[in-house]
């Protein structure tokens, strides 16, 4: 392949790119190992590339980095960032939920787990391994065959530690004996846990 | 020489890739601080983009700080498939673009930018090419021998110029910054090439480049 030199000007630009077919390339080698004025022209592009290419041809005007610093600095401290705005609501979000999990673990630490009743009292040195029977729906745990266990066809058995993980408290009737309001001597609020878990169970049971 | 050499391993440049990578990570998970220190090594590339496209240095440094700070807002955006300075750089061109069509600027270029893209353009100068040394750009007069060799040039080829040849971008990506085609970006890009080969050709038979040191009786060719 021949080139004349009007083509290796056209194509001296991919050239020094590497951007052209190998045999161009070659043939353009060739031309300019013979051609002065082609060489000229290859070696002054490459000077023009090679010198506007050096980073002291990029003059900044005096203090431009400074200005530039500071104005990043004030952004930052008037928007915060775009990002930063959403930790001005996400920080205390945060910090709230993290203090409401705090507080329910440190509740759940000195209270135990929260009560499917209201009113009721959790139970008292209670054999953890004791089998009780607990109903779907149903608040309280019993020994098996408490008369008050209703809605039977669900009936399942587990451990009293385990009801009481779930949050099952104790049936008023046939666990008395391990509530601490029979042992406080407290009535009132035992009648009251009392009344309120017999309301529980005659409105299910009415229901049913 | 070819400009796209194949990637040789460079543990200086590998060393300053990963400091840049943490810095990036740091910033996007809210070191916001540190900023800064990520967009320093560029800040004068991204000036001089700014100002190849506006041609006034207060517009060009209002532009050059607006782009950093849509790539401080942006930056949980970026991608580490693309390299940070060139995303930055492409920010600020559009930045700057956007400004110009604005302030409708465009209507001021010269009638060069009329001219058909596809004529081709033949070197004028064929004297003896004299290699003039990167020393020379120590020089204050010689670097603004330069800048207003490249000023001369009409807008079109001056930016695609700017982007591949000092911001080096590479072809697709000045296309792209710029919206135009690849085809053109080379067509310009080859015409900005010869015009300023030829500027500096005559410039040197001006005496552009005198007192140079080589100059001393120690030529270098």
């Amino acid at each position: 392949m021949v080139v004349k030199c009007e083509q290796v000007w056209h194509e001296i630009s991919n050239y020094l790119e590497g951007d052209i077919e190998p045999a161009l390339r070659s043939a353009m080698d060739e031309h300019f190992r013979t051609c002065k004025r082609c060489s000229s022209v290859l070696e002054g592009t490459r000077n023009v590339i090679r010198l506007y290419g050096d980073e002291r041809m990029m003059e900044v005007p005096s203090g431009f980095g400074r200005r530039l610093e500071r104005r990043l600095a004030k952004n930052a401290r008037v928007t915060g960032g775009r990002w930063s705005v959403w930790s001005t609501w996400l920080i205390p979000v945060a910090a709230l939920v993290l203090f409401a999990g705090g507080l329910r673990l440190a509740n759940s630490l000195t209270s135990g787990p929260e009560l499917k009743s209201e009113h009721a009292q959790p139970g008292q040195d209670i054999p953890p391994d004791m089998l009780v029977v607990v109903t779907t729906d149903a608040k309280v745990f019993h020994v098996a065959g408490c008369d008050f266990i209703h809605n039977k066809e669900t009936e399942r058995t587990l451990t009293a530690k385990e009801a009481m993980r779930e949050g099952y408290v104790p049936c008023l009737r046939c666990m008395r004996e391990f509530l601490h309001t029979a042992k406080a001597g407290s009535s009132a609020l035992g009648s009251e846990a009392d009344a309120d878990i017999d309301a529980d169970e005659t409105h299910r049971h009415g229901g049913e | 020489m070819v400009l796209n050499n194949p990637v040789v391993r460079n543990p200086v440049q590998d060393a300053a890739t990963t400091r840049e990578q943490d810095l990036i990570a740091r910033v996007q998970r809210g070191q916001t601080e540190l900023f800064y220190e990520l967009v320093k090594p560029y800040e004068r590339r991204v000036y001089a983009a700014a100002f190849a496209i506006l041609r006034n240095e207060t517009d060009a440094e209002d532009v050059a700080q607006e782009a950093v700070l849509k790539a401080f807002a942006n930056i949980r955006q970026f991608r580490a498939e693309a390299r940070f300075s060139t995303w930055l750089i492409q920010i600020t061109v559009n930045e700057a673009l956007m400004r110009r069509r604005r302030e409708r600027t465009v209507v001021m270029e010269g009638i060069d930018d009329r001219r058909d893209e596809e004529s081709d353009y033949a070197p004028r100068d064929f004297a003896d090419w004299r290699e003039i040394p990167s020393e020379a750009l120590e020089r204050k007069e010689v670097r603004q021998k330069l800048a207003a060799a490249l000023a001369s040039l009409d807008r079109k080829y001056r930016e695609v110029f700017v982007l591949r040849d000092m911001e080096q971008l590479n072809i697709q990506e000045t296309a792209a910054a710029l919206g135009i085609s690849v085809a053109s970006v080379k067509t310009r890009l080859l015409r900005a090439r010869l015009m300023l080969r030829d500027l500096l050709a005559a410039g040197w038979e001006q005496g552009w480049f005198s007192r140079l040191p080589f100059e001393k009786g120690n030529k270098p060719w």
